[in-house]
């Protein structure tokens, strides 16, 4: 957890010098500073990818990704939002294509043109070996790349940062899609939920909710059951 | 004998019978190829561009994953096998670059820098021709259960095993490694001034003529001295001169068709291997019909693929 120590860091938002508490997030300490978000911030919780960011550090020659609502501000971060990276994403059926390496080259040539430079690795605020995607991608390890790619957020920084120009959220977010459908198949508990969702077993349970004060929502959210590992 | 083996995308996607034939062959033989766990392009052409650095990092980071394998003990030697020729040049050539360009290779690995460990330059690139022949070839004549006898081989070598001469794995005028392969097992190699002439590369991609022509003149020559069948150790190469044949038929009315397959398949079969190791029935033209004349093969069953 984040502690606070009272005391306060100098940061550098697009160049201006800003004072802020020590113990915000990027995202926290840019709205402290005067910045209102209408783009580049979205669920807070480091889970949709929205607020990607890069920054430098005074004395280093390091680029770093973070996402602004995870990253805790240090002293003399010079810090950039990137909240959107132009990207093409191709439409497919995924009914209609086939789970093999021809299909990454047919909607993404360019994967073909990694340089396995791992540039897009070190880009990932999620930590995820980016190049060993792409690469198992193609060469058609369809389940290899959906793993590793697993835990991506789409925040686009590795796009941003590739040599080559590849997109590779989108590789993988194919490489998932292949996997779910021609490789793993639907999962069975899946098929039960949907059959229970059409069957309108929920239907009260959810109408409740929608009828139910504040106080009432915070009790049950609060205690709702989480399974941890 | 573990060795660790770099597989390379070609023979994971559409050369399966080049890996296939050579994996199930090396266990027969008692060679234990162990591919990395983490591995990427081998760089292919593009690292052949002699001033690029930044090139170089997919062939050097290949050869860094292997000396992490011999750390970790997972083999013995750090020695990596390679069975594609482009794959074997590709990483020769960096392991060379980086052995002999001090300054290169500084650049290499500070772009390398989230690696755990560096490259030192301590991996012999090998190529699996040159594993087969390090153990001698008495040793594998030894253990051939069907001799090929009375098949006439001709041995294609293409460029990428043999030039640039500081790294050919033979010599790169009147290389020999593969008759001397054949020959141990039992078949009968047939020589031709094609062997190590251009069989177009690329131009497959956007010039089918090119490599007609080219592919024409190298199966014609082979015929002409006699050969029943070609081999190849390069799946480009391979695909030029075999499923390329059809654009050959379109332009040489006189032309016969010629089995052209990987060296690899011809040892599983001479090493009593079945169709499951062999994997004949992913080759263009088949080269079944031939081998079942020659007495190497079954007559046809249902398993057979055609």
């Amino acid at each position: 957890m984040i502690e606070n120590n009272n005391s306060m860091v100098n940061i550098f938002v697009m160049g201006k010098k800003h004072t802020v508490p020590a113990d915000l997030t990027i995202m926290k300490a840019m709205e402290f500073a005067g910045h209102q978000f209408k783009r580049g911030s979205g669920c807070r919780g480091g889970f949709c990818g929205a607020c990607a960011t890069v920054y430098r550090k005074k004395g280093s020659y390091k680029l770093q990704g973070v996402l602004a609502c995870q990253k805790q501000v240090e002293e003399g971060m010079i810090i950039a939002q990137i909240p959107f990276s132009p990207s093409e994403k191709k439409t497919y059926n995924v009914d209609k294509i086939n789970a093999n390496a021809n299909t990454f080259l047919e909607y993404y040539p360019e994967i073909a043109r990694c340089l396995a430079c791992n540039t897009c690795t070190k880009a990932c605020p999620q930590d995820i070996m980016v190049m060993d995607y792409v690469q198992a991608a193609l060469r058609g390890n369809i389940t290899l790349a959906a793993k590793l790619s697993f835990d991506c957020l789409g925040c686009g920084l590795c796009a941003m940062r590739c040599p080559a120009e590849i997109v590779p959220y989108n590789v993988g977010q194919l490489a998932r899609r292949l996997e779910s459908k021609y490789i793993e198949g639907p999962t069975e508990h899946v098929l039960k939920r949907c059959e229970e969702i059409k069957n309108r077993k929920f239907d009260d349970e959810i109408e409740a909710l929608k009828k139910a004060e504040k106080e009432k929502l915070t009790k049950l959210y609060n205690s709702r059951e989480i399974i941890t590992k | 004998m573990k060795l660790a083996y770099y597989p390379g995308c070609t023979l994971k996607a559409t050369a399966r019978n080049f890996e296939v034939s050579t994996l199930e062959s090396s266990k027969k033989l008692g060679i234990d190829l162990v591919e990395p766990e983490r591995w990427n392009c081998c760089g292919t052409v593009h690292a052949l561009s002699k001033d690029d650095v930044m090139h170089h990092l997919a062939p050097v980071r290949n050869l860094l994953r292997v000396e992490e394998m011999k750390k970790s003990g997972l083999i013995e030697e750090n020695r990596v096998v390679t069975l594609c020729a482009m794959c074997y040049n590709t990483l020769k050539r960096a392991n060379q670059v980086f052995n002999t360009d001090s300054d290169k290779a500084k650049k290499i690995n500070e772009n390398m820098e989230n690696e755990t460990s560096h490259y030192e330059g301590t991996v012999t690139v090998e190529h699996i021709l040159e594993t087969l022949k390090s153990l001698s070839w008495d040793a594998l004549h030894s253990k051939i259960v069907k001799p090929l006898s009375g098949l006439k081989v001709a041995p294609y070598y293409g460029c990428l095993l043999l030039r640039p001469r500081g790294i050919g794995i033979d010599n790169a005028d009147n290389p020999t490694i593969m008759e001397e392969l054949l020959k141990a097992l039992g078949a009968e190699p047939v020589d031709f001034a094609y062997k190590q002439k251009c069989c177009g590369s690329y131009h497959t991609v956007y010039m089918k003529e090119v490599v007609a022509d080219l592919s024409y003149k190298i199966l014609d020559h082979a015929q002409r001295a006699g050969a029943d069948i070609l081999v190849t150790a390069c799946p480009l190469c391979e695909y030029n001169l075999g499923p390329r044949q059809t654009e050959i038929l379109k332009r040489v009315t006189r032309f016969n068709q010629i089995p052209v397959i990987y060296f690899s398949q011809l040892l599983a079969l001479a090493l009593g291997l079945g169709e499951e190791a062999t994997v004949f029935g992913e080759n263009k033209p088949d080269p079944r019909p031939l081998l079942r004349s020659k007495g190497l093969l079954k007559e046809k069953n249902s398993d057979d693929r055609e």
